[in-house]
């Protein structure tokens, strides 16, 4: 009785809020401050034809990282949590099904399209919308779909680890080369600019990508991974 | 003007709709299928909206991953359940 009472006063103060704030809500005409800043001088001092990617790659570079470190600590976490001893994997010897022929001839078909189309989107990252995480979590939708369509298939865990502390690695020594090299950590003007809107342009920015697309692909399918090899 | 307000307001309809059968299933792959349609509307709401970028990254990690990495999960838990029966 208690506990109900005690809800419906939080829902009420929640609607309070929310209804003070639709009230108050008008449409924001102008940018404000640090946007502002962003979108006017952002194409010209950073050559990247993205606003999006300049914002999250270079002004506010140190985020990225930080989200980088996030999804790192939840897929070390993952693997820890959900690892199995040697003894126990002999034990659950389960009788697998095998998945269907649409499946497999699907899988065979799209599987390297569809890893081409992630290597797109974060070499272009620049240029279109995209980026790193978006790419990362194509290619390891097609390792997903790998792992569906056939039940023997297994990733390469020596190469996966050392592309992704590699890649790693390398994203942190980009950003500090940066405070020598350019105006601050994760600065992309340790490279030549180049011609704006054009591959290699915008510095340091696809090769930035490029690292975080390969470490967010292999992080992701490595926990995919975890998971799956425990629900067998 | 007018059409593209209809629909947004009718993918935030059928978005509350999902989330609210995604707690009130009681098949819970049912559940998870609903929690990924939300996030499906969700990013098609972000493109409409011009955030093409999130839109992305909505549809990949939470349309797509997250929920196979659910149905995952309830696997791994039934297995739990017939090994302590």
């Amino acid at each position: 009785m208690i506990k109900k009472m005690f809800s419906f006063i939080l829902i009420i103060f929640l609607f309070l809020i929310l209804f003070e704030l639709l009230n108050n809500l008008t449409e924001n005409k102008k940018l404000s401050g640090v946007a502002k800043e962003y979108a006017e001088r952002g194409a010209a001092e950073l050559g990247t034809a993205n606003l999006v990617t300049s914002i999250v790659v270079t002004y506010r570079g140190l985020d990225t990282l930080g989200e980088v470190s996030v999804l790192f600590i939840a897929a070390t976490g993952v693997a820890v949590l959900l690892r199995r001893r040697k003894d126990e994997e002999i034990l659950i010897q389960k009788v697998k099904r095998q998945s269907s022929e649409i499946l497999q001839t699907g899988t065979d078909l799209l599987v390297p399209i569809i890893i081409m189309f992630g290597v797109y989107i974060f070499i272009n990252g620049h240029l279109s919308p995209g980026g790193g995480f978006q790419g990362g979590a194509v290619i390891a939708s097609a390792v997903l779909l790998s792992f569906l369509s056939d039940i023997n298939y297994k990733i390469n865990h020596t190469v996966f680890g050392l592309i992704e502390s590699l890649s790693g690695v390398f994203y942190v020594l980009i950003g500090v080369l940066g405070i020598f090299l350019a105006g601050g950590f994760l600065d992309n003007r340790i490279l030549p600019l180049g011609e704006y809107g054009t591959i290699l342009s915008a510095g340091a920015i696809p090769l930035i990508y490029t690292l975080i697309g390969l470490k967010v692909g292999t992080e992701l399918a490595s926990i995919i991974d975890n998971m799956k090899r425990d629900s067998e | 003007m007018e059409l593209q307000q209809g629909i947004f307001v009718l993918m935030g309809l059928a978005m509350i709709v999902a989330a609210i059968l995604a707690m009130y299933v009681k098949d819970l792959v049912s559940s998870i299928i609903a929690v990924g349609v939300v996030s499906l509307f969700a990013s098609i709401l972000y493109l409409l909206l011009q955030a093409p970028d999130v839109a992305m990254t909505e549809a990949a990690i939470g349309a797509g991953l997250s929920t196979l990495i659910f149905l995952y999960a309830l696997h791994k838990t039934k297995d739990a359940e017939e090994e302590n029966d």
